[in-house]
């Protein structure tokens, strides 16, 4: 088997030097009635035939890059330079651990330091760590941060935060101090949901979690929600799913966020079905104490020199054990390398003219939705994705559509089953959308609606 | 001198040899480069990537747009990948040599994997697609999910948990709901000293009180100690089997009568699976829920602290508790639950924004399919063997906590440094002057000065030679008092000794432009 460099020979002359006679003679702690169990599955096969049998699997899914392509709601289709594959592929990456050792993993710990940097300038915040799984997971450490932050437990997640997000969170806090309250999912009227928001904060509120952009592509004015959240000393957690929206939208740090929690796969990560992703995960520096996660920060060597290590793990679970402030054991290493090469390539000036052309992007889709009979475009206000109301079930639409090989975007109820959002469809548009793509879908539509 | 017509030296005779080197004006050292960051090498006004011009439009941003700078510089792509290959090169990787680190499986990454998740469907496919679009990526995790089951002999498995920690969040809590369903409220988890941070950290998440087990001076779990713990008021037994000590649990069938009978359930945190996999199934052992973490046992990679991917397996008495999302069927067209069914729904509800690690998953079928049931069985026979070497190649210099035969790692304590001047960080640190990464060291906490050596079954007996022949001539250097080797160690590294405790003391967590 290609993977195993004992040969025969070899085993034999170690099970000597051991002293036993044969491979169960080391197993003989295990009892003997469960030693050895026949177990049906197919045996080795060679890389031959191994890549035959998914590459098969493969070509059974519709890719992204093949088709008109408008599906978002918290994942996106952006253009990966090759140099970031590349560079994750390198055996030295790909292939290291955890920087336990820090003398030699020095590259992994300085890109974690770069990447910690790139996500507080984005967000606008002082501090960042050095990833969570994904950005809804980061959304319920929020909130059990936030209680430990301000010894509150009530936390108020606004209507338009991604269902999935609150699914999470409720999830993740179900046998913890926390209580949760849900708003109201408003698809037309952003400025109600914040209302609401705001109206429901009070002394008991340890944080409120906002989107932004909103799950349906809003773009919200977070300051006064800001300013009554910390009139009753309660935080303000602000959720990016969409990272690229940085580049163009004031930072939540200006908004006066306290925790930015997000979902950086846009920048260096591919879609891949849903993982892995990239959690990111700010705060201000007088927090940093309470943070979740690993955190990477800059020291010297014995000989003075500038070097960075894993720091402050006294709040982590090999050391504080039940005391930790989180349970959780890695980050998302190599996917917050693939983030960091991607952004060094862009720089400001490159992720802010990214923005701004995901932005064309969609304010083109919404011009040519707009012209079709039956939409109705729910957004004054979007960045790289818009609500549009159907005159027909969205599901049924965007399986009609997948049928002619265009993938028109996510139906609503697929997020919120049951709260009679049939005829509504999430569409985004990135810069991966060319012209004909929005002509095509607009066509499609055309002929669905009619 | 010997030269070449053209007058170019050729020989190496008569050439200075300095005892100390000297300093280059560039601060490199040959091929060890030295590498600023990327804000001090990088230009605001540079970006690497051609982005198209667009006309002028009319912004929907409500009045928000950014006008803060974001101090990132852009590096061109030249720069960029040398900045990135010369960060590379500063990393230790299994690629580059023996990586021992115990209770991490750092086993050799084959590049197929690698290959097969960048294939289009399954790299370039949206979550939220419709599922009519995606029938080989479900069809994927069916598979893996049927592997899964059949190697642990469990009905069931959630793949969505994203690592190992996740998986035990996602099994105490399916335990809990299981006990909340028939009305059962518990308080107490019990883990044994020896258990990893995450096993305490995860009972505490899910509200529950932990309790310490103890060991046996044979490194297993006092199974009459645990007998007398277990009561009405315990909910769970965390157990890593084989455990941390690098032993197997002998009386775990024992033990899971005992926990049954309570009216507990048997956590396994399956961390150490790589040791038993095709050899023994932890369903035979009466196990209730096991994370399984394919980027130890099932060789994707740990990419310098993940993303990992954790799935875990169910007994019957848990399978109705198990995560959203999961595939279902009707028998011929694959589909997804991503949503309960109101107050009929017993599953324990979303762990993850999506589907979990579709690309760990790709990579690990790939490993199961090339290795097959014949290969992982002598995978884990391998990995045993090898660790059993490095016991019998040390044991008369280094001081061995328990008796053999280990599992797939081999656990040595301090008392063999004890009157050298030198601890189990130093000795670790010189074995990067050796070449190698350190084995996990200062862990498991049962032992003192622990050192936990894993070579994984994808070394070969030449490097397990090589290997052992630096451990012995470690252990003898110690003992014979040359504590220079140790004590200021590593040597050779690209960086001496870092400073954790001022990295501590006062956090430098981001870069700063320099006022």
């Amino acid at each position: 088997m290609r993977y195993l460099p004992l040969t025969n020979e070899d085993r034999n002359a170690m099970l000597t030097k051991i002293g036993v006679g044969n491979i169960d003679d080391l197993f003989n702690d295990v009892p003997g009635a469960v030693l050895n169990p026949s177990i049906d599955l197919p045996n080795h096969q060679s890389e031959l035939a191994v890549e035959r049998h998914l590459s098969k699997l493969s070509a059974k899914n519709t890719a992204a890059s093949s088709v008109p392509f408008f599906v978002g709601a918290g994942a996106y289709k952006h253009h990966v330079p090759a140099t970031v594959d590349y560079v994750i592929q390198r055996g030295e990456f790909l292939t290291a651990y955890t920087p336990y050792q820090p003398e030699i993993a020095q590259g992994t710990l300085q890109y974690l330091f770069e990447f910690q940097t790139q996500v507080a300038e984005l967000t606008g915040m002082d501090v960042a760590n050095a990833s969570m799984y994904d950005g809804s997971t980061g959304c319920g450490e929020a909130i059990m941060m936030a209680r430990r932050v301000t010894r509150k437990k009530k936390a108020i997640l606004a209507g338009s935060l991604h269902a999935h997000y609150r699914a999470v969170s409720e999830t993740t806090t179900q046998f913890t101090d926390d209580v949760l309250e849900l708003l109201v999912p408003n698809p037309s009227d952003p400025q109600a949901e914040l209302d609401a928001v705001i109206e429901a904060i009070d002394d008991q509120t340890s944080c409120v979690i906002v989107q932004n952009p909103n799950v349906f592509g809003h773009v919200l004015d977070l300051r006064p929600v800001a300013e009554a959240a910390h009139a009753k000393k309660a935080l303000l957690v602000v959720v990016v799913t969409e990272v690229v929206s940085l580049g163009a939208m004031m930072s939540p740090g200006e908004m006066g966020a306290d925790i930015v929690v997000g979902e950086g796969q846009s920048i260096g990560n591919g879609l891949n079905f849903g993982g892995p992703y990239l959690g990111l995960f700010a705060t201000n520096q007088k927090y940093v104490r309470q943070m979740p996660g690993r955190l990477c920060g800059e020291t010297v060597d014995a000989d003075g020199k500038r070097g960075f290590v894993l720091t402050l793990s006294t709040r982590e679970q090999h050391i504080r054990r039940e005391k930790a402030t989180s349970n959780i054991c890695t980050n998302s290493g190599l996917c917050s390398l693939a983030f960091t090469v991607h952004m060094s390539l862009l720089g400001e000036k490159g992720l802010k003219k990214l923005a701004l052309v995901n932005h064309k992007a969609t304010s083109d889709l919404k011009a040519a939705l707009n012209s079709v009979d039956g939409i109705e475009v729910l957004n004054d206000t979007f960045f790289n994705e818009i609500t549009v109301k159907l005159s027909k079930n969205a599901n049924g639409v965007v399986e009609a559509l997948a049928g002619k090989d265009i993938l028109a975007g996510v139906p609503v109820s697929r997020l919120y089953p049951d709260a009679g959002f049939d005829d509504l469809l999430l569409v985004a548009a990135t810069e991966t959308v060319l012209p004909e793509d929005i002509e095509a879908l607009k066509t499609a539509l055309q002929e669905e609606l009619s | 001198m010997s030269m070449n017509s053209a007058g170019r030296p050729t020989g190496v005779e008569e050439l200075a040899s300095p005892d100390q080197g000297f300093e280059s004006f560039s601060g490199h050292k040959g091929l060890r480069l030295e590498e600023q960051l990327i804000f001090e090498i990088g230009n605001r006004d540079t970006t690497g990537v051609d982005i198209i011009d667009v006309d002028d439009f009319e912004l929907s941003l409500g009045g928000l747009e950014r006008t803060s700078e974001i101090a990132c510089p852009g590096l061109s792509e030249p720069d960029a990948m040398r900045h990135f290959t010369r960060l590379s090169r500063k990393n230790y990787g299994i690629d580059m040599g023996v990586f021992p680190l115990g209770s991490c499986t750092m086993k050799h990454n084959p590049r197929l994997n690698e290959k097969m998740a960048r294939l289009s469907g399954f790299g370039d496919v949206h979550p939220l697609q419709p599922t009519s679009t995606v029938q080989g990526a479900l069809e994927l995790m069916e598979e893996l999910s049927h592997w899964l089951k059949t190697l642990t002999g469990l009905p069931s498995v959630a793949l969505s948990p994203k690592a190992g920690a996740h998986g035990e969040l996602c099994g105490v809590m399916a335990i809990r709901a299981a006990l909340e369903a028939r009305g059962d409220a518990r308080e107490v988890v019990l883990c044994p000293e020896s258990a990893h941070g995450t096993n305490p950290a995860t009972a505490a998440f899910c509200g529950y009180k932990v309790k310490d087990i103890p060991a046996k001076d044979n490194g297993r779990v006092d199974l009459d100690a645990l007998k007398a713990a277990l009561d009405d008021t315990v909910a769970c037994v965390m157990l890593t089997n084989p455990n941390t000590c690098g032993l197997f649990e002998s009386e775990i069938r024992e033990i899971a009568d005992a926990v049954h009978e309570a009216g507990a359930f048997f956590y396994c945190d399956g961390a150490n699976f790589n040791a038993i996999m095709g050899k023994v199934r932890p369903g035979d052992l009466g196990v209730d829920a096991m994370h399984i973490n394919l980027h130890k046992t099932f060789s994707t990679p740990h990419g310098g602290g993940g993303p990992g991917s954790g799935p875990v397996v169910f007994s019957d008495a848990l399978k109705d508790f198990v995560p959203l999302p999961y595939v279902v069927t009707d028998g011929e067209v694959l589909d997804l639950k991503e949503w309960g069914d109101g107050d009929s729904e017993t599953s324990l509800g979303r762990l993850t924004g999506f589907h979990g690690q579709m690309g760990m998953y790709v990579r690990a079928l790939s490993y199961m399919l090339s290795h097959g049931v014949d290969g992982i069985k002598q995978a884990a026979e391998d990995a045993v063997l090898n660790a059993n070497y490095v016991l019998a190649s040390l044991s008369d210099l280094m001081s061995a906590s328990f008796e053999g035969p280990c599992k797939h790692e081999a656990l040595f304590d301090d008392r063999f440094l004890k009157d050298t001047g030198v601890t189990t960080l130093d000795f670790a640190k010189a074995m990067i002057d050796e070449g190698y990464h350190p084995m996990t060291m200062y862990f498991p906490l049962v032992v003192h000065g622990a050192m936990l050596v894993e070579p994984t079954e994808t070394e070969s007996k030449y490097n397990m030679d090589q290997f052992i022949r630096s451990m012995r001539g470690l252990a003898k250097a110690a003992k014979d008092q040359e504590v220079e080797r140790f004590e200021g160690a590593p040597y050779y590294a690209p960086m001496k000794r870092l400073d954790e405790t001022r990295a501590a003391r006062s956090p430098i967590l981001r870069f700063k432009t320099p006022e």
